[in-house]
C-alpha cells in the first residue's frame, strides 16, 4: 500500500482532532439543554425550519449580509474570508472528484491537489475548475489583505475600536492569515516546476521559477501550508474562531425555537462560543462616552468563556440593548448577561414578609388601575398631569401605588434577583386581580415591561400611558390642540428596544406638538444613562453619557425634550439647556392651552415658550 | 482722570461706584434692569436683625443721585476688547465706552426650584420659595392658602438647590439657613397660632448674631427644627401637602401634612455672570461662580489684569459681606490705577 | 457569700475599639462614593420598603460604619432595590451597589461574638 507523503500529517491530524472535538463538545452542550428544548430539536429537525436555518447560515455566516448593510468594506472582508474559503473547499472537492473520476476522494487529496496532480488540466471542465480555484484564492487573499490593514488601522474600516486579543486568538489568527498566502505560494511554486497551474498560479509560478530555486522550495512550502492548517485546527478550540462551527449549530437551534434561559445551560454556552469577537458591539456601546472600555458585550462573553468574569464587569452595563441589533450573529446579549447575573447573586437573601402585615390597603373594585411607579413619585408633574387628564376624560380609576406599595419587581430582576422579584410580583398581582380591573395603565416603562411580560395578568390589558392616552384621544375623549413647539422625543430603553413601542408615543405627541425626526431614534436611540440595571457606574460617569446624548438632541435646536419615562426625565432634567417634559405633561399642557386661549387666538412659539418656561 | 466701567448695578456695583467716585475717578455703571439695587429689591427685611431693606436701598439711591457716577439703565455689555492698555466696551445700546479698569459685579440668581421637581414647585399650589415668601411677608402680602384661611402648619426646607449633586450644585449657599430662621420668626409674628417647622441637614449659623437668632427662634418663637432631608411632597385633594422626611435623630421616617411649604433656594451664578465670564475671558469655578486670584489677599482680582470682581458673582454672599467686598474692590482698583 | 446580683449587661455604649471593620473596608474599596454620606436621611424618607416596615437605609449605612453586622444582615433583606434612594441622595452615592456588596460580603464576615 502506498503511504501518502508525511507533509499531509499536520493537516489530517488537525482535521481529525477538530472534528472529534466539535462532535463531542456540541454533543455535551445539547445534552445540557432542557427536556423541552431537546423535544424542540426532535420535532423540528426534519421540517422546513432546517431549510430556513440553512438559508440563514448562507446569508449571514457566509455572505455576512448584516455586516454588509452596516459597513460594506467590513462586510466584504468577512465575506471574502468566509464565503471564499467555503467555496474553495467545495469547488476544490468538485475539482478533485472531476479529476479522479470518483466521488470518494480523501480530504488531503483535494486540499493539496496541486501537489499530487502534476499534469495541467486537460479537459474543459478541468480547466474551468482550475481557473475558478485560482480566482477564489485571489478573492480570499483580498480579504486577508483587508484584515491585515484592519488590525493596523481599524478607523479605516469605520470601526472606532477593535477587540483586544488573547494568546489563543493570536496563534489562531496568525495561522489563519498564513494559510492562504502559503497556499498561493505552494501552488505557484508547484506550477513553476510542473506547469500544472492556471490563470494566476501559472504566471506567478513562472516568475518565481526564474528568480528562486523552486525545486528545493516546493516541499517546505507544502509542509508550511499543511502546518498552518494544522495549527489553525489545533488552536481553534481556544480561539474566537470556534464561532465558525458553533454559529452554524446555534442558527439551527435558534430556528427550532430555543432561547437563552434564566439558568446557564447548553444553549447559553453555544451562544457564548458563537461570538466571533468582531467588535461591532463596541461601537454602539455608550459606556465608551464615560471612558469605560472593558465591560462591553464582547469582553463579557470572553470572560464567561474563560470563567473569569468579575461582578465589576458583569454589573457595569446599562442593559440598554443598543448592541443587540448590531450583532451580526444575533446573540441574545442582554439575556446572556442576565443569566450570569442570576448565577452571581443566587445566594443573596431577601425577605418581604412585611408585605403581608396588613398595612397595604385592600383593593377597591375598579375598571382602570393607574400604577405610577416608584420613580414617578419623584417626578410628580407626571402624576398631576395624569390625574388631570383622567378628570378631563372622565375616567374612574384606582391610583394603586399612591401610598404604601411594593415596587413592581423589575429593578430586582435587572440585577439578577429573580427569586426575590417573584415575591413582589406575587403580592402585587394579588392586589391587581382582587380589584377586578380590566385595564392597567402605568407611567414607567420599567414597570410596564415587567407587568406585560412576567405578571401573567390574563384578561387585563396592560398599557403604558402613552398608549392609553393615544386610545383616549382616538376615542375623542381628549381635546386635541397642536402647540407650535418643536419637540425631540427620546425613546426610553425599556419602552423602545425593551418592549417595541416606538410609534404610539410619536403618534400621540404629533397631535399636540411638532415632533422632529432625528438620526439616533427608535431602535438606534440613545440611553439616558440613568439605567437601574447598572449598579457599578458612578454618578459623574452617568452624567457623561447623558451629556453626549443631550448634545446630539441640542444640535436639532428643539424647544423641548419629550420623554416617556420618569427616570429618563430625572436624568435629563439636570441639564439647564433644555426643558424636559413627559408626554403626559405635554398633552395636559396643550389641553390647558386650548382651554385658556380665546378662539382664534393662537400663541406663537415664542410667546408660548415665554409663558411656559420664562 | 481714569474711567472705570462697572458691570452690574446691584449693591456691589453701586457701592464700588460710590467709593471709586469718592477717590476721584470717573465711573459708569451698566445695569440691565430699569432700576438699580439688583436682588435687594426682592427682600424686605435683612437678617439677622430685621433691618428694613429700605434703609439700605435709600442709601444706595442717595449715592446714585448725589454722587457723580453715571448709570446706564436697561443696558448690557456686548463685548470687551483690550486695546492699547485700555478696555474697549460695546454695549447693547450701541455705545462704545473706553475704560482703564473694569469691575464685574453681575451678582447671582436664585436656584429655579422647578428643577427640584419632587418638591412640587409650580406643580402644587402651596409650594413657594423664600423669595416668594419675602414678598408675602410685606404688610399687604396675602398668606392665605386653601379655603382662604391662614396656614396652620408651615414647613421650611433647607438646602434646596445647594449641597445637592442632583441639582448640579455641590457647594453650600451659606445664607439660606439664616434666611430660613429669619423668615420663620417673621411668619410667627404674622401667624401666632401656626406650627412652624424647619427641615434641615445642617444649620449653618456662620455670622455675627446668627447663632443667637437661632436660639431665639427656638426659645421665644417656638420654631421646631427637625434634622432630616425632605425626599418628596405630594398634594392631597384639599390642596394641602403631604411631605416625607426622615427624623434622623430619632431614626424613623416621618410624614406630615402641611398647608404651606417654603423652599429655601440657594444662590447660583446667573446668566449675567456666565456671560460676563465669557465676555471678559475670566474663568469660572466648578460651581459656576467667577474665579478670584485667591481667597485671602486678592479676592477682588480676576485672571485678567485690570478686570476686578465685586460681590456675589464670586460666591454666595450676604448683603453686609457684599458691601465689604465691594469697598475692598474699589480700594484694589484705586491702588492698581495709581501704580500704573 | 451573698450573691450581689451582678449580671453581664449587654453593652449599650458603642465600643469603637472592638469594631470589626472588614465588611466596611471591603464595601468602601468597591464603592468609594459611600465615603461621603452625611446621614441626611433623604434615602430613608423616600424608601419604598421604609413605608411598610421599619427599614431604614440611613441607619443601615450607619450600622455598616459601626461594624454591627448582625442587625445589618436582618435589615438588608427588606430592600426592594427600587432605586428611589439613589435618585434622592444629594451626595450622589451609589446606594444600590452598597446594598448588593453588603449582601455579597455579609456571609463572609459574620461577627466573632454574634
Amino acid at each position: 500500500m502506498e503511504f501518502p507523503p508525511s507533509f499531509i500529517l499536520p493537516f489530517t491530524i488537525g482535521l481529525l482532532f477538530i472534528s472529534c472535538f466539535l462532535v463531542i463538545i456540541v454533543g455535551i452542550w445539547i445534552s445540557q439543554l432542557s427536556k423541552i428544548d431537546k423535544s424542540r430539536i426532535r420535532n423540528n429537525i426534519f421540517t422546513r425550519k432546517s431549510l430556513q436555518a440553512i438559508r440563514e447560515i448562507f446569508s449571514e455566516s457566509l455572505l455576512h449580509r448584516k455586516i454588509f448593510s452596516k459597513n460594506p468594506v467590513l462586510g466584504y472582508m468577512h465575506m471574502s474570508l468566509a464565503f471564499g474559503w467555503f467555496l474553495l473547499i467545495v469547488v476544490g472537492h468538485i475539482d478533485a472528484c472531476n479529476h479522479y473520476q470518483t466521488l470518494s476522494v480523501p480530504a488531503y487529496k483535494a486540499i493539496f491537489m496541486r501537489y499530487f496532480v502534476t499534469e495541467p488540466a486537460s479537459t474543459l471542465s478541468g480547466k474551468i475548475l482550475a481557473a475558478s480555484m485560482d480566482l477564489l484564492l485571489l478573492f480570499v487573499l483580498s480579504g486577508v489583505m483587508l484584515a491585515y490593514f484592519k488590525r493596523l488601522n481599524s478607523r479605516m474600516f469605520g470601526m472606532k475600536k477593535t477587540t483586544r486579543l488573547k494568546t489563543g486568538d493570536r496563534i489562531a489568527l496568525s495561522a489563519l492569515w498564513l494559510i492562504f498566502p502559503l497556499r498561493f505560494l505552494a501552488e505557484s511554486v508547484s506550477a513553476g516546476i510542473h506547469h500544472n497551474g492556471s490563470i494566476i498560479s501559472q504566471p506567478t509560478g513562472n516568475m518565481l521559477a526564474s528568480l528562486l530555486p523552486v525545486q528545493s522550495l516546493e516541499m517546505p512550502l507544502w509542509w508550511a501550508y499543511s502546518g498552518s492548517l494544522g495549527l489553525f485546527f489545533f488552536a481553534l478550540p481556544v480561539s474566537r474562531y470556534m464561532h465558525i462551527p458553533v454559529e452554524v449549530v446555534m442558527i439551527f437551534l435558534r430556528k427550532y425555537g430555543i432561547k437563552v434561559q434564566k439558568r446557564i445551560d447548553g444553549f447559553s454556552r453555544i451562544q457564548v462560543y458563537s461570538c466571533s469577537r468582531c467588535g461591532i458591539c463596541l461601537d454602539s456601546c455608550q459606556m465608551t462616552h464615560a471612558a469605560i472600555k472593558d465591560t462591553q458585550s464582547v469582553y463579557v462573553l470572553k470572560h464567561i468563556r474563560n470563567k473569569n468574569l468579575t461582578d465589576e464587569k458583569l454589573f457595569n452595563c446599562l442593559l440598554c440593548g443598543r448592541c443587540q441589533p448590531d450583532c451580526p450573529v444575533g446573540l441574545e446579549l442582554n439575556n446572556l448577561r442576565m443569566t450570569q447575573r442570576i448565577e452571581s447573586t443566587k445566594e443573596y437573601n431577601s425577605s418581604y414578609e412585611y408585605l403581608k402585615d396588613g398595612k397595604v390597603a385592600v383593593s377597591p373594585q375598579t375598571e382602570v388601575i393607574y400604577f405610577a411607579g416608584c420613580m414617578t413619585h419623584l417626578t410628580p408633574a407626571i402624576i398631576k398631569s395624569m390625574k388631570e387628564i383622567f378628570a378631563v376624560a372622565d375616567v374612574k380609576y384606582w391610583f394603586m401605588d399612591e401610598d404604601k406599595t411594593a415596587c413592581c419587581g423589575r429593578p430586582l430582576m435587572q440585577v439578577g434577583q429573580f427569586e426575590a422579584a417573584k415575591k413582589l410580583i406575587e403580592h402585587n398581582r394579588e392586589r391587581i386581580l382582587a380589584s377586578g380591573a380590566k385595564k392597567l395603565v402605568v407611567s414607567c416603562p420599567i414597570c410596564y415591561k415587567v407587568f406585560n411580560e412576567d405578571y401573567a395578568l390574563s384578561g387585563i390589558s396592560v398599557q403604558h400611558h402613552s398608549e392609553y392616552l393615544l386610545e383616549l384621544m382616538a376615542d375623542k375623549r381628549l381635546p386635541v390642540h397642536k402647540m407650535p413647539l418643536r419637540v425631540v422625543y427620546h425613546d426610553p430603553c425599556e419602552l423602545g428596544r425593551g418592549s417595541g413601542i416606538y410609534h404610539q408615543p410619536r403618534l400621540l405627541l404629533d397631535e399636540y406638538a411638532e415632533v422632529i425626526s432625528i438620526k439616533n431614534e427608535k431602535e438606534a436611540a440613545f440611553c439616558c444613562g440613568g439605567s437601574l440595571a447598572n449598579i457599578k457606574i458612578q454618578m459623574n460617569e452617568r452624567n457623561q453619557i447623558r451629556d453626549k446624548a443631550l448634545d446630539e438632541y441640542l444640535s436639532y435646536q428643539p424647544d423641548m425634550l419629550a420623554t416617556a419615562c420618569p427616570l429618563c426625565k430625572k436624568t435629563f432634567a439636570k441639564s439647564r439647556d433644555l426643558p424636559v417634559h413627559d408626554i403626559a405633561e405635554i398633552v395636559y399642557m396643550a389641553i390647558r392651552q386650548k382651554n385658556t386661549s380665546l378662539p382664534g387666538q393662537n400663541k406663537t412659539s415664542k410667546e408660548l415658550k415665554m409663558e411656559l418656561w420664562g | 482722570m481714569k474711567h472705570i466701567v462697572i458691570i452690574g448695578g446691584g449693591i456691589a456695583g453701586i457701592e464700588t461706584a460710590s467709593a471709586l467716585t469718592d477717590a476721584g475717578h470717573w465711573v459708569t455703571v451698566i445695569e440691565k434692569e430699569a432700576q438699580v439695587g439688583g436682588k435687594l429689591n426682592n427682600w424686605s427685611y435683612l437678617f439677622p436683625d430685621f433691618t428694613p431693606v429700605d434703609k439700605i436701598k435709600s442709601v444706595l439711591q442717595e449715592k446714585c443721585s448725589e454722587k457723580d457716577f453715571s448709570v446706564l439703565h436697561q443696558t448690557e455689555v456686548r463685548s470687551i476688547l483690550r486695546q492699547n492698555g485700555k478696555f474697549s466696551i460695546e454695549t447693547s445700546g450701541e455705545q462704545q465706552l473706553e475704560a482703564d479698569a473694569v469691575v464685574v459685579a453681575t451678582g447671582y440668581e436664585l436656584f429655579d426650584a422647578r428643577r427640584k421637581e419632587e418638591y412640587g414647585y409650580k406643580i402644587y399650589d402651596h409650594v413657594i420659595t423664600s423669595a416668594d415668601l419675602e414678598q408675602l411677608l410685606l404688610p399687604n402680602g396675602d398668606l392665605t392658602v386653601a379655603a382662604g384661611e391662614n396656614p396652620k402648619r408651615i414647613a421650611f426646607v433647607h438646602c434646596v438647590g445647594s449641597r445637592d449633586e442632583k441639582s448640579g450644585n455641590h457647594y453650600c449657599s451659606k445664607v439660606c439657613c439664616i434666611t430660613g430662621v429669619k423668615q420663620a420668626i417673621e411668619l410667627r409674628k404674622r401667624l401666632p397660632e401656626a406650627e412652624i417647622y424647619c427641615f434641615y441637614m445642617d444649620l449653618r449659623m456662620y455670622g455675627k448674631h446668627f447663632e443667637e437668632l437661632y436660639r431665639e427662634a427656638q426659645e421665644k418663637y417656638d420654631i421646631q427644627f427637625i434634622r432630616g432631608r425632605l425626599s418628596e411632597a405630594s398634594e392631597k385633594i384639599d390642596k394641602s401637602l403631604l411631605i416625607k422626611a426622615e427624623d434622623t435623630l430619632s431614626g424613623r421616617p416621618l410624614k406630615m401634612n402641611v398647608d404651606l411649604l417654603v423652599l429655601l433656594v440657594g444662590m447660583e451664578a446667573g446668566k449675567g455672570t456666565t456671560t460676563a465670564a465669557a465676555t471678559c475671558g475670566i474663568g469660572c469655578e466648578e460651581s459656576g461662580f467667577l474665579k478670584t486670584t485667591d481667597s485671602f489677599l486678592k479676592s477682588n482680582f480676576s485672571e485678567q489684569e485690570g478686570i476686578f470682581l465685586a460681590g456675589s458673582c464670586t460666591a454666595p454672599m450676604s448683603v453686609n459681606d457684599t458691601i465689604l467686598h465691594a469697598r475692598s474692590a474699589a480700594q484694589e482698583v484705586n491702588n492698581w490705577l495709581l501704580r500704573k | 457569700m451573698k450573691n450581689f446580683g451582678y449580671t453581664v449587661i449587654k453593652q449599650r455604649t458603642i465600643d469603637y475599639d472592638q469594631f470589626d471593620g472588614r465588611l466596611l473596608n471591603e464595601v468602601l474599596e468597591m464603592e468609594p462614593s459611600f465615603k461621603v454620606c452625611l446621614s441626611c436621611g433623604g434615602c430613608t424618607a423616600t424608601c419604598s420598603a421604609g413605608d411598610l416596615v421599619s427599614f431604614n437605609v440611613r441607619r443601615m449605612n450607619l450600622l455598616l460604619r459601626r461594624g454591627q453586622t448582625v442587625e445589618l444582615e436582618s435589615e438588608i433583606k427588606k430592600c426592594m432595590l427600587c432605586g428611589k434612594c439613589m435618585l434622592v441622595c444629594p451626595r450622589g452615592i451609589n446606594l444600590r451597589n452598597v446594598i448588593m456588596l453588603v449582601k455579597k460580603s455579609i456571609l463572609k464576615y459574620k461577627p466573632v461574638n454574634s
